[in-house]
């Protein structure tokens, strides 16, 4: 069964021969062949294949592909060409990927954060991100970025 | 891990003396002629390659980490693997310090295996027990200063000037009473012609790159998701497989039916292989979903391994006296005068999974008697034997290239996985990669043992303890991997079959009396604490769960038990357990260090908001000493740690940011261990699957984490596993100050409620 969706950005057609059961995270994956997106859990437990649908943070792995027809999604290869996200800029200026495995998810979850709440309290940040589980404990660094890359916006804003 | 060798330059120095015993025992003549002709031939072969390279090339190889490209490109070869500990940005600046080149101009490249990269104590190309920058410290300097001195005189030499007027510097070198300058990529052909040298290297006052905070060199390509992890791994005809492993721990495949499998779309074979039953496929969810339709019958295995029963059984093993691996004065006859006025606690720990985020997965390529490997492993050259062992190929036959790794934490130390894809492999006969599902990898990993401690001292009049008794109950963690690392080990002049006949009894030296391991009491057995009657013993348990190095091995279940008994011994006494832990400490100036820095720093002693508790443990691990305060607060019976003040002294630090993450890593990985997370047997099979029931520690649940680095001049110790130990029981301590409730089981918050 064809599935006709934009992909970061660029309309594309994927072939699921398991009737759009297949979860978008493999589809990403393996049909597509973008690697940025990651299998954790499988189960919605983890937050490593966190990417938008219509700007809005799911889990790729239990998004079947048929469901995404017709929508948008935008992986971590989409923040932007050359790491110029402020939430890219952050990450790099508080050094917070440690292996680095989960941090795709974390950026994702933290980039549907910002788009709709520009300056998060701490509890935001609970909130958006609590899913996003990182195995080699970089919370505090995601904490501190996510307040960086903010501010950061605001001030281009004003 | 422990270690199994004395360390670094001790070792350097035994070898000589007994070589030189060695010399001298056999009379001389040609064995002494050989000790010094070696280096000499050594030497003569190593300068030859250099020029060979650069006259086929034009590129400058001074040794078997750096190249140096005549388009001016400087490759590093990182043979420390990178999984979040950061030797991808530390491990460029040592080269980069004596090389004069500005790190981040440096290409990295993961070390293939290869005996070049053989690590200096293990004695096998490993990346693990917290050693990667203590033993690459002088060697990659050296490296570096040694390419340096070439490029220097080759640029002398090309001028015609004294090399003393010549300086290297930002990747040039620069005459300045004639303001010429080369860059390092024109110089690479005169360079490889420079006799190779010894150079002193800088005093740590000249440094100029090592100790700064160097942003990390791999943060780049882990905000965009190019960083190529095992799973990322792709080559052309690539098939993938997804594996049905037993149900019961060890049960072995009796026959199995395909079923629909194979009809499946995109399936390509149903087979066989020593884990299980495999099916491959153009992708791996269509393999991951045709899994459902095999039918597979099992036999054999255990059973009966239950996690209640093992309970049952370290509490029987720590009723009776265990080998004894430390006895200072007569700490029994102490407590036999105590006549029952001695305090005495156990503490039990969990058996528990290591989980890093990427789950177990390999590529293989098996072509006739050679195979190809890309593998996020810890331990390359574990990998290249076993793979030549399980193929019955030669072991240079096996080439095994390591990607990023997402996670290690000691999970990777065991090649298992490496293995299962070479088999699969060859049976299908061409390239697959095998991806593990979370559940395969909760429920089928190298566990932390299941432990129990029994502790009893006597205090005096004044509340000092003056006899230990400390009974460990613990499975031999070298028993089970020995036999593992030592085909990877042995030289390549012995034999195949020799080293797999001693690989096969090498565990039997941790079985029975013959030899108490030293994994099971390291951090118990080197207690600092100044206590004249001390006795450490040991009990070997052996209930056949497959365990394994979990991140900070035999300090992560010690730790617990050491430091929350003192803490016991304080409050019987009526004292304060941080000067307690202070007197006690006064022959260990370090770690006396570290602990009043954590309570200064944490303001040990001064009011907290209400319902507020602190509670403090330091430990000793892997050559570096940590103290962690803990603040927490008990609400409607769940605890909350609010936050954590660790102080550090690892010797002199690289990057002191790369310090301040792993302590913070650290912290958060043993907390998660500490509150929550618990894998039991029942029926033979691992009862947890997922991060619904063995739970990590979440950002809603982070602590303020602030770290202190104590200044030090000694050599750098390591830091990716001291920062774990300490923080069970600082939050047990704090955690009792608080409710007068001792959590003496682990995880917390199931004993909390209970
Ligand atoms: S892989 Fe999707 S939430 Fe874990
Ligand atoms: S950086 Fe390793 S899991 Fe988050």
């Amino acid at each position: 069964m064809p599935v006709t969706f934009r992909l970061n950005g660029t309309p594309i057609t994927l072939d699921d021969n398991d009737d759009g059961k297949t979860p978008l995270l493999w589809a990403i994956r393996e049909m597509a062949g973008l690697t940025g997106t990651k299998f954790g859990c499988g189960r919605s437990l983890c937050g490593a294949c966190t990417v938008h649908l219509d700007g809005r943070a799911i889990r790729s792995c239990v998004t079947p592909l048929g469901s995404v027809a017709g929508r948008e999604v935008h992986t971590v290869e989409s923040l932007s060409p050359d790491r110029s996200h402020p939430l890219q800029k952050a990450w790099m200026a508080e050094n917070v990927p440690q292996c680095g495995y989960c941090q795709s998810g974390q950026l994702m979850s933290a980039a549907a954060l910002l788009a709709r709440n520009p300056d998060p309290t701490d509890a935001d940040i609970d909130t958006a991100m609590t899913g996003n589980i990182c195995r080699c404990g970089t919370y505090q660094r995601i904490r501190r970025a996510i307040h960086r890359a903010a501010a950061e916006l605001r001030e281009a804003r004003s | 891990m422990t270690k199994t060798a004395p360390k670094g330059k001790k070792r350097r120095r035994w070898i000589t003396r007994r070589r030189f015993l060695t010399v001298s025992a056999a009379g001389g003549g040609a064995l002494a002629l050989g000790f010094v002709v070696g280096p000499v031939v050594g030497r003569y072969r190593r300068q030859s390659a250099i020029r060979a390279t650069a006259e086929a090339t034009g590129a400058f190889q001074p040794n078997a980490w750096l190249v140096v490209h005549p388009d001016g490109r400087i490759v590093f070869t990182l043979d420390r693997v990178e999984m979040g500990q950061g030797t991808m940005t530390s491990h460029p600046m040592l080269i980069a310090e004596e090389l004069e080149v500005d790190p981040r101009t440096i290409e990295v490249e993961f070390a293939v295996a290869d005996r070049r990269y053989t690590h200096p104590e293990f004695g096998l190309q490993i990346t693990g027990g917290s050693s990667s920058v203590r033993t690459s410290w002088d060697q990659l300097r050296h490296a570096g200063a040694v390419a340096r001195e070439m490029l220097r005189r080759a640029a002398a030499d090309d001028w015609g000037v004294p090399v003393e007027e010549c300086a290297a510097t930002d990747g040039t070198v620069v005459h300045a009473p004639t303001g010429r300058s080369r860059t390092y990529g024109s110089l690479t052909r005169l360079a490889a012609e420079q006799p190779i040298p010894d150079p002193p290297l800088k005093p740590a006052e000249e440094h100029t790159l090592i100790g700064t905070a160097l942003d990390r060199l791999d943060a780049p390509m882990k905000v965009d998701g190019s960083a190529v992890f095992g799973i990322d791994v792709t080559i052309p005809g690539l098939l993938n497989a997804a594996v049905i492993r037993p149900p019961v721990q060890g049960a072995a495949v009796v026959s199995f039916d395909a079923g629909e499998a194979e009809g499946r779309p995109g399936v390509t074979a149903v087979v066989e292989i020593p884990t299980g039953v495999a099916v491959v496929a153009e992708r791996y969810w269509q393999a991951r979903t045709a899994l459902d339709d095999v039918r597979v019958e099992w036999s054999g295995g255990r059973p009966d391994l239950d996690t209640q029963a093992m309970t049952e059984q370290l509490r029987r093993l720590t009723a009776v006296p265990g080998k004894t691996v430390r006895d200072d004065g007569d700490a029994e006859a102490v407590l036999a005068a105590a006549a029952g006025d001695y305090l005495e606690a156990a503490y039990d720990l969990p058996h528990l999974a290591h989980a890093p985020m990427e789950p177990q997965n390999c590529t293989a390529h098996v072509e006739g008697d050679r195979c190809e490997i890309w593998a996020p492993t810890q331990v390359p050259g574990v990998a290249q034997a076993a793979v030549a062992d399980a193929l019955d190929i030669p072991r240079e036959n096996v080439v095994v290239h390591t990607t990023f790794l997402g996670g290690g934490f000691g999970r990777r130390l065991v090649a298992d996985f490496v293995v299962e894809a070479a088999h699969l492999s060859r049976r299908i006969a061409g390239p697959v990669k095998v991806i593990w599902s979370r559940e395969d990898d909760m429920c089928h990993s190298m566990y932390r043992p299941q432990v129990r401690h029994l502790l009893r001292a006597v205090l005096d009049e004044d509340g000092t303890p003056v006899a230990w008794h400390h009974r460990v109950a613990a499975p031999s963690l070298l028993e089970a991997i020995v036999p593992q690392w030592l085909p990877a080990m042995a030289p390549d002049a012995v034999p195949d079959v020799m080293t797999r006949g001693l690989s096969r009894v090498a565990g039997g030296v941790f079985r029975g009396d013959w030899v108490a391991d030293p994994t099971s009491t390291e951090g118990a057995s080197d207690t600092p604490y100044a206590i004249e009657n001390l006795r450490v013993e040991l009990a070997r348990h052996d209930p056949g769960v497959p365990i394994g190095f979990w991140r900070s091995v035999g300090h992560s279940h010690t730790a617990f038990a050491v430091e929350s008994f003192i803490d016991e011994l304080a409050t019987a006494a009526g004292r304060d357990p941080f000067e307690l832990r202070r007197e006690l400490l006064r022959d260990a100036p370090r770690n006396r260090g570290v602990l009043e820095a954590a309570a200064e720093h944490a303001g040990w002693g001064s009011p907290l908001p209400p319902g507020r508790f602190r509670g403090i443990a330091q430990h000793f691990s892997f050559e570096t000493y940590v103290a962690e305060v803990a603040e927490v607060s008990v609400e409607a019976g769940r605890i909350r740690v609010h936050r954590v003040v660790c102080a550090v002294d690892c010797g002199r630090v690289i990057n002191p940011d790369i310090v301040h993450a792993q302590m913070e890593s650290g912290i958060v990985f043993g907390l998660a261990a500490a509150l929550k997370q618990r894998i039991s047997y029942v029926d033979g099979h691992v009862e947890q699957s997922n991060f619904h029931d063995f739970e990590m520690l979440r950002m809603n649940e982070m602590p303020e984490v602030e770290v202190v680095i104590v200044p030090s001049t000694e050599e750098p110790t390591g830091v990716g596993e001291p920062g774990v130990p300490p923080i069970a029981p600082a939050v047990a301590n704090a955690l009792a100050a608080a409710t007068g409730r001792r959590i003496r089981t682990l995880p917390i918050e199931p004993a909390l409620s209970a």
